[in-house]
Order: structure tokens, then sequence, then C-alpha cells
């Protein structure tokens, strides 16, 4: 069965349009549901929300600074997860955490939770293809759409079976390295892009290293969007407050809407 | 029992794996063929053997410990790793990493350092090999270990800050990790301890195996063939007890690792996944990591490695937690009755010895003398308000 994510991106696609998937620091800020909401309005297609994790590996400055904030404001898993079960964003979420957070609360539980949370999807980047398997049976039974992750430096035959497992959608890494906006859009975003698309039917979404709507626009002429993280959580470490953040994903919706 | 090759996705028991980043996942697949290949390869072995003859000073010696024996009621025996270059066990991996970079076309190592002998160990190999070196060191352990900043920094090494979360050691293989995803093209990560994604656990602790199997071979002739009643190490990571105990893991011998009780991860026995593998991990009720607290900086570390973890779980081994007061009078004891000032890490095992007298009397314990105190006098002095 289809679920909500997938749901949400193949209807951009096939509407001819291309996706925006805006990441969002999971409770940061007091607003912070009221920023999913406006963000939702400005025309994202799902809303990834980061669970903070004390060691970030594949995280830049940006990211940890905010994960840090959120996490000596008190925020738990347990915390965004109640706070998400009574919003009304209006788009479906997927949460990205690391591995540790999952296994520690138990993988049955966890998926559980997100599914009672009304959440749909999950991102776990520490959690590539050899180890997934028991987390995958989870998120599957609980109904949660797992995305993988897919990087430059994989051959060929892996790209296949990262698509395979993949549900919602798949995340090519555009680069090599970690979060973090940069000054032009690495080849590799773009190549990244074309492999996947050769191999899987599912919906292929450019991440990490997209900071711009034309880094954004970019990338979308042959992946069929983009996630923006470090971008849109900057502006929540400026205090933009829910209006100013929607402001940019608004940017990014219109530029990847003319293109 | 035996320490043996781990399953093929990198498991020893219930802990280790390959949890990392998609981006490093081939990199670790490479490191496993190429290290296998390496291992098998005698031409590799004879190679690693002759540096570790002709550079690092091996084999270390074994020394008899009369007087701290008479203080503490038993019969010590040290492995004298500190005698090594470069001051620690350290450099018996780093040199085997290096060598296995150099084969597998790698022009710049990564690594991260606690106390700074792995990042010193790490320069030298680098500069040996002449390699690009970059080390990561948490901004409180550069702070308290500014000797070492400045040897990595005259070997050629760069040393660069870990500004992030409690600025240890966890920060530094965070930093590292982040730097890998950055540059796994050319650069191997020189990972400091028998931790992380497979092959690491297993690979570093194959390059300090040559500690176990030589104070095998120096016990026997010592003790008429027989084996100690205990073998002890200190336990961060844990690389230096991966090593000796690795040779005596098939005997009677009790295997001991002494953890610091502000890092006592066996301690506290809740499995987590942190730094590329599952084990015993330090963490709060969501599993966030929790900071370690330890006088030594080369124990600050919250997990230890998955190989320990398997051996704690089945039985084979105890990890037993030593306070800092007890290092610091352990550390004072050895100077006194040994002429050997030992590293602060290496006093942990000594502390064991101390706190568990009754149970070790009249018996023999072998030592890793894992690394000298040099590094630490400077701290040491205030410790003691010198």
């Amino acid at each position: 069965m289809t679920g909500a994510v997938e749901t949400a991106l193949r209807a951009r696609i096939d509407a001819g349009g291309k996706c925006l998937v805006p990441y969002i620091t999971g409770g940061l800020g007091d607003d912070w549901l009221d920023t999913l909401r406006a963000v939702a309005a400005a025309g994202a297609d799902v809303i990834e929300i980061g669970m903070p994790f004390s060691d970030p590996v594949m995280d830049g400055p940006t990211i940890q600074e905010a994960n840090d904030r959120a996490l000596d404001a008190g925020v738990t898993p347990q915390t965004i997860l109640d706070d998400l079960r009574h919003a009304d964003i209006g788009v479906p979420t997927a949460v990205m955490t690391y591995g540790n957070i999952a296994y520690h609360m138990g993988f049955e539980r966890f998926a559980n939770s997100l599914a009672a949370a009304g959440v749909s999807g999950c991102i776990l980047p520490d959690i590539p293809l050899e180890e997934v398997g028991e987390w995958a049976a989870a998120a599957d039974e609980a109904g949660v759409e797992t995305v993988m992750l897919a990087a430059p430096t994989a051959p060929d035959e892996r790209l296949p079976l990262i698509a395979e497992r993949a549900r919602g959608f798949v995340y090519g890494v555009g680069l090599l390295g970690i979060t973090g906006v940069r000054s032009a859009l690495a080849a590799s975003a773009v190549e990244i892009a074309g492999r996947l698309k050769g191999v899987t039917d599912k919906p292929v979404l450019v991440g990490v290293g997209v900071g711009t709507p034309e880094q954004a626009v970019e990338v979308s002429q042959v992946s069929d969007g983009v996630v923006v993280g470090s971008a849109v959580v900057q502006r929540m470490l400026d205090h933009a407050g829910p209006e100013g953040v929607a402001a940019l994903v608004g940017e990014f919706r219109a530029a990847l809407d003319e293109a | 029992m035996t320490m043996a090759e781990p399953t093929a996705s990198g498991r020893f028991g219930d802990f280790g794996g390959m949890y990392v980043p998609e981006t490093l996942v081939p990199a670790c697949q490479e490191l496993d063929r190429a290290f296998r290949d390496a291992w098998g390869d005698p031409a590799f072995r004879e190679e690693l053997d002759h540096l570790l003859r002709t550079y690092a000073g091996r084999p270390s010696p074994l020394t008899e410990c009369h007087r701290l024996g008479e203080e503490l009621g038993c019969r010590i025996l040290f492995k004298r790793e500190d005698l090594n270059h470069t001051g620690s066990h350290k450099i018996n991996n780093v040199l085997g990493q290096a060598l296995l970079a150099k084969r597998m076309g790698k022009t710049r190592i990564v690594a991260e350092t606690g106390a700074g002998q792995h990042g010193v160990a790490s320069a030298t190999a680098a500069a040996l090999f002449g390699m690009e070196c970059v080390v990561y060191m948490g901004t409180v352990d550069i702070e308290r270990q500014k000797l070492n900043v400045f040897r990595m920094q005259l070997l050629g090494a760069e040393v660069r800050a870990a500004e992030t979360g409690s600025q240890t050691l966890k920060d530094a293989v965070n930093e590292a990790m982040r730097y890998w995803v950055s540059a796994v093209e050319d650069t191997h990560y020189c990972l400091g301890s028998v931790m992380g994604p497979h092959p690491y656990p297993w690979m570093v602790r194959e390059f300090h195996r040559v500690i176990g199997d030589e104070s095998r071979e120096q016990c026997a002739e010592l003790l008429d063939g027989g084996v100690p009643d205990y073998v002890v190490a200190c336990v961060g990571g844990g690389s230096n007890a991966a090593g000796i105990f690795a040779g005596f893991a098939d005997t009677e011998a009790q295997l001991i690792g002494a953890e610091p009780a502000g890092g006592a991860a066996v301690g506290r026995a809740v499995p987590g996944i942190v730094h590329g593998s599952k084990s015993y991990l330090m963490q709060d009720e969501w599993g966030q990591v929790l900071e370690a607290e330890s006088i030594s900086a080369g124990l600050d570390y919250p997990g230890i490695g998955p190989e320990h973890a398997h051996l704690a779980a089945s039985g084979r081994a105890r990890y037993e937690p030593v306070t800092d007061a007890e290092v610091v009078e352990a550390f004072q004891l050895c100077s006194r009755t040994e002429g050997i000032i030992p590293a602060l890490e290496s006093a942990h095992a000594l502390a064991w010895i101390a706190k568990m007298r009754d149970e070790v009397a009249g018996k023999t314990i072998l030592v890793n003398m894992s690394g000298r105190g040099d590094k630490d006098v400077n701290q040491m002095m205030d410790v003691l308000g010198s």
C-alpha cells in the first residue's frame, strides 16, 4: 500500500510539478507547530521533522546548533510526538533522527509512536541497507514509510537495492559531505539524481547541499524535487518566526513552479 | 573461547555491525576487503613486523614489579607498551592502518584523539609514510594535553578543535567521521580504538594482538609454561585491553577491564548505537549519549568496543569501575615503587589491583602498562597541588 508521503509526492509529480520537502528541527521554539503549518501553507509537499540527537554525525553546524538549542530547552522524542499528535499540519510528515533514538525506545514502540502521532515517514541516516532489516520490519508493520538514502559513493549495483527498500521516496545525497548550505550545487547532486532515476520509479528527491532556490531548480531538472534543511533551519535559528521561515519556503516553491 | 573473526555482518554476539551514513558504507566495505587481503598476505605481515621491530621497538619487555607486588600482596608483571615509540600501545595500530592506507592508495589520514596518544601516533605514522594527517581533538582535551598538541604539530599534523558537545573524545570522533564523509575518496579514517563500524573493532584488535601474543610467550617463559591468574587492562574504547586479552582469551586467566567510574559503559549495561556500532553506551532515558567524566582524557568515552560488550555479556571478561581518586593513588604508588610513571589510563589497571587486593592476594597478575605518564605530569602537578 502506498503511504501518505509517497502519495503526496506523486500527486505533485503527476501534476507536472517538482516536490519540495523542507526540514524543520522538532521542538525548536515555542511556535514550531505554527512554523510547520505556515511552511505547509507555503507549498511544502511533505515536511521532514528533525528529532534532535546528541551525536548527529551526518549534520553540519547549522542543524547541530538547532539540535543543541532544542535539547537544552528540554525537547525529547516524546515532547515532539506529543506536540504533533494534536497538530493539524495539512501535509504528511517524516521524522528524521538517528538510529539510537529509535533503538533505545525499541524499534516496534518507536514505529508505533510515530504512527500514533500521525507521522507518516522516517529517515535514520546511520542505519544503512545492511542494518535496516529489523527497523524496516517494525516500520512496515506500523505503516511508517522508511526513506532510504543513496550517496554518490554507492556503486551501480547498490542503487537498485536501496531504491527497492525505500518507501515514500529515495533520498539522494547531493554531495560527499554533511548537511549545510554551499555556494554552488555540487555536480554529484545532478549525477546521483540521474543514476537513481535510471533505476527506480519511486520519487527521487535530492538533499544535502541544496541551499538556494536556484540550486533546487538546477537539481530538479533531473530529480523529482528537493529536501531543503540547513537553509530553512537557519531562519529558525535567526528567530524569523513562522512567517519568516514560510517566506523562504515560498521562494523555493515559486522557483520550482516557474522552472 | 577465542577472540576470533566477527560474523560477516561484523558482529560479536549481539554487538558490532556497520551503523554509518550511507556515504561511508562503500568505504567500510572496501576497508574490510583490503584488510582481509592484507592480513592474509605474508608480504604485508612481514613489512608490518619489520616496522614494529625496527621503528616501534618491539617486542616490548615484560617487567616483574617486585616492590609494587610486595606493596599490593601479589605478583605483578607489566607488559611494557609504555616503552614503545611514541610512548604507548597506540603505535601498533597506526603503523598497521597507515601501511594499509598506503596499500589502498589513500594519501591522507584523519584521526580522533582523546589524551593525544593516538593523535601523536597517527601523526608519527603519517610523517613516516609521507601522508597528510588531520587530527580532531576536543577543546577540553587540547587544554589538558597541550604538550601532545604541540608534538602532533611538530610531526606535521594539523590539529583541529572539536568544539561541539562535551568537547572531548566522543565529539572528536563525531568530527572525524564528518570529515571522513566529506573526504572519503582519498582519506583513510585511522580510528584509534576497537570501536566504530566493522571492520574497525576487528582490525584494530588484530593490529594490537601482538601485545597479547608476545605476553603469552613471555609469561610462559617466566611462569614455567603457565599463564597469569589475571590479565588486567584499562578500558575506554578498549584497544589495549583487546590486544592483550586476545593472547589469553583461550586460557584460564581471568580477564579484567578497569573502567573509569565516570565512564563505565559496561557497568551500566545499556546497549546503544553510536559511532558505527552497537555496544554498551552511557545514555539518558531517551537514548541521548551522556558525557563521560574521567581524570584521564584517553578513557573519557561513553561507549566501549563491541567485542568487549560481547566478552562482558558472555561472562568471559569482567569490567569493573575505579574512581579518579583511586587512580591518582595508584599513579603515585607505581611511580614511587617501580620508577615507572604510568599513563593515567594505565593507572586504572593498577587501581583495580589495589582495590581488589583481597581477591588477588598471592595471585600472578599481568598488567598492560599501556602508556607512559610523561603527558600527564602537568595535569598531576595541578591535581596534587605541587
